[in-house]
């Protein structure tokens, strides 16, 4: 296993890069330890299965370094950076047993069978295919497929990363949750250094330890899955992340208050906004309650989502959603909301006001 | 209008792929087929549409025995997982195609699609092809086509499932208010609990080629009428557990004892089965009547806002959601709490009974 450092990297398609649109990737430093879980997430187009050619090295850099251990893998083939992958469809050989499907990566690279054996049986037993060892691959389900596909990365004790590439996305949900923590109990057990690219903020935030946000071809914010939920560095990671995402909102700074809709809202980050470019108040809709006073609003629609519901108000033309935990009730037409200063803050042209950029 | 499937069946060789089935779908209404891959959605949907025959029974339109007409005939719009469009054809075009078929006026031709196009926030893009859209802008150009034409019927076949996360949510969002206002029965296909919920109307749950109920979303999903409509119609999965019932208390494993709470009061002393959603397992006591769980922890998933922890007790795996960060260490010994007034009490048999 190795640490996995990322410096100035940037990448281009085009043969001749003029400006900064042409690249698909801007620049980009980032350093991922020895043994972390780690998740690259953003929408389609992000940038992140650029990110993972250029690491896996199905691609070479336009500019900048892959360091393995410290050692330059830039322009180094996929074969020598010895890297794991797991696709989004299962890739496995229909016709072997899963014995033989999990046993492939080690004979492939002449290992013995006494040895094989071992390893085999040891990842077997961590994804529960014990039983099935010895049946064609064939006739598995498609989670029963996806887990020999994981298998197949796991089962090389000496790779340098294992990287998943949407590995959930054709399971139905119920055996996603299953694989999900699987996957999590697999990396505390081995401890390999895993990166999960995904554009399922459930997925990535559950997994990783670090989640890298990414929006077009950028880096918006790195962070543990707490910091990136309680201090988006940008109302793109605010709206990204959380379901519903963040109620981002006009606000203006007068007196050292936050005002929006001519009613003053305190906010956490009050000392570092001054009023320059777009300014907005991003609160969550975790951190918005029903108050007897306050900012008025009107409750437009309710959606039952089981564990909660989702109240969606307009007030003052925008729209504020908040969260009702079940039990609780429902107000009526008219209503007053309050916002928590402590998870409320200051946005200055999309960046969080004091954001050390 | 309405649509009425009597005691449908579909057999293929040997194989029954959709048991007797009866379902009476609204005029207006939202309904929404919950089931697993394989569980009969999408056989179910092509016997409505008219596109497979049933084996057995009748389909009912507004009255009208509807069971040999073909899919040709009837008012109906399909959407599929996969987003289909005319490469060829703008965006326009694309939206326009079954108007021209049915030989409207272009006037009135135009007037629909610009509606449409309206609703679905695609008029800067109808002069483009589909090759040149997202995945989210072809799915939408797609649903555009389905209701242009007015049908009666509009089936939905996990019309999201191939969407990034955040386009998911924001077309789940936006599709229950684009069918608010029309007349047209409309079907949709899922295998995810939460889109269900998110959607209200109503909803069936499938298992094996069955609806196993058919009613108002909400009750569904708070009055399973048994143990698999519950397991089908919960995420994460519901947690269960034999428990005897004693008077006022409730026996469980490695001879725990959990108080009966207000859901099994009515019930006889005996042996059930007790199903709880895992919100109703949290890591605070409850208000009301709660039953302390013991384990090993196995895994712990932190959302930012949410915590799941996934607990071994005795050998069988417990699942707890709860709001807030509660970092339980992996292989250490925890300690939760059931919120017993909120479980759902089983026969042995599967039937609901409190």
């Amino acid at each position: 296993m190795a640490e996995i450092r990322i410096e100035n990297l940037r990448h281009s398609y085009s043969a001749n890069p003029q400006s900064d649109e042409d690249f698909a990737l801007k620049r980009l430093s980032i350093t991922w330890q020895d043994g972390g879980a780690y998740a690259l997430l953003g929408p389609s187009g992000c940038g992140k299965t650029t990110l993972l050619n250029l690491i896996s090295g199905l691609l070479t850099p336009t500019e900048g370094k892959i360091l393995f251990d410290g050692k330059d893998v830039s322009n180094a083939s996929p074969e020598e950076r010895n890297i794991a992958q797991v696709f989004q469809f299962p890739v496995i050989y229909d016709t072997m047993t899963v014995y033989d499907n999990l046993a492939f990566p080690l004979r492939n690279r002449g290992v013995p069978e006494g040895e094989i054996k071992i390893r085999v049986a040891e990842i077997a037993d961590m994804l529960e295919l014990t039983k099935t060892l010895h049946k064609r691959a064939s006739g598995l389900t498609a989670d029963g497929k996806q887990k020999i596909s994981l298998g197949r990365g796991l089962v090389r004790p000496d790779v340098n990363v294992i990287m998943f590439d949407e590995p959930l996305t054709v399971i139905d949900p119920h055996l996603k949750w299953q694989l999900r923590s699987k996957l999590k109990e697999l990396h505390l057990r081995t401890k390999r250094t895993m990166i999960y690219v995904t554009h399922d903020q459930t997925e990535a935030l559950t997994f990783a330890d670090q989640v890298v946000v990414m929006n077009l071809g950028e880096v918006v914010q790195a962070g543990t899955p707490i910091e990136l939920f309680e201090r988006p560095q940008h109302t793109f990671v605010g709206h990204f992340i959380g379901s519903p995402g963040m109620n981002v909102l006009p606000c203006e700074v007068r007196g050292g208050k936050a005002v929006f809709a001519g009613m003053p809202v305190d906010v956490a980050n009050i000392q570092s906004a001054g009023n320059r470019g777009r300014m907005e108040i991003g609160v969550r809709p975790e951190f918005v309650s029903i108050a007897r006073a306050g900012i008025s609003a009107d409750v437009v629609r309710v959606a039952d989502a089981g564990r909660y519901r989702i109240v969606e108000t307009r007030s003052h033309g925008h729209t504020i959603k908040l969260l009702l935990k079940e039990g609780e009730e429902v107000p009526q037409s008219t209503t007053f909301l309050a916002f928590d200063p402590s998870h409320t803050q200051i946005y200055e042209d999309g960046w969080i006001a004091g954001a050390h950029r | 209008m309405s649509l009425e499937l009597i005691e449908i069946t579909k057999r293929v060789g040997s194989e029954t792929h959709i048991h007797p089935t009866s379902l009476n779908l609204a005029q207006g209404s939202f309904n929404v087929l919950l089931g697993t891959t394989l569980s009969g959605k999408t056989t179910l949907m092509q016997i409505m549409a008219g596109i497979q025959k049933p084996s057995s029974g009748r389909i009912m339109f507004s009255g009208k025995d509807v069971t040999n007409v073909a899919v040709q005939r009837r008012n109906v719009s399909m959407v599929y997982q996969q987003f289909i469009n005319y490469p060829n054809f703008s965006v326009y075009d694309n939206i326009a195609s079954p108007l021209k078929v049915a030989g409207m006026s272009k006037a009135e031709i135009d007037r629909r699609v610009m509606s449409a196009a309206d609703l679905l926030r695609l008029r800067p893009m109808l002069k483009r092809r589909p090759s040149e859209l997202s995945g989210g802008q072809q799915q939408r150009t797609a649903i555009a086509r389905a209701i242009v034409k007015d049908s009666d019927l509009i089936l939905l076949d996990e019309p999201l499932a191939n969407l990034d996360y955040k386009l998911r949510e924001e077309l789940r969002d936006e599709l229950p208010r684009l069918f608010a206002g029309r007349n047209a029965i409309v079907v949709y296909a899922t295998t995810e609990p939460v889109e269900a919920l998110l959607f209200g109307g109503n909803t069936a749950t499938l298992h094996e080629g069955r609806v196993t109920q058919f009613g108002p979303t909400s009750a569904v999903y708070r009055e399973p009428k048994d143990l698999v409509s519950a397991q089908v119609f919960s995420d994460p999965p519901i947690n269960m557990t034999p428990v005897e019932k004693r008077g006022e208390r409730l026996q469980v494993f490695g001879g725990k004892v959990w108080p009966a709470g207000s859901a099994a009061r009515s019930l006889a002393d005996g042996s059930y089965i007790l199903g709880i959603r895992p919100h109703h397992v949290t890591p605070l006591p409850s208000e009301s009547s709660s039953g302390e769980l013991e384990g090993r922890v196995l895994v712990t998933e932190l959302s930012g806002s949410e915590s799941v922890i996934h607990l071994d007790v005795e050998g069988s795996t417990w699942v707890s959601q709860s709001h807030g960060i509660h970092p339980f260490e992996v292989g250490t010994h925890a300690k939760l709490h059931v919120d017993v007034d909120r479980g759902l009490f089983f026969a042995p048999t599967g039937e609901r009974l409190s």
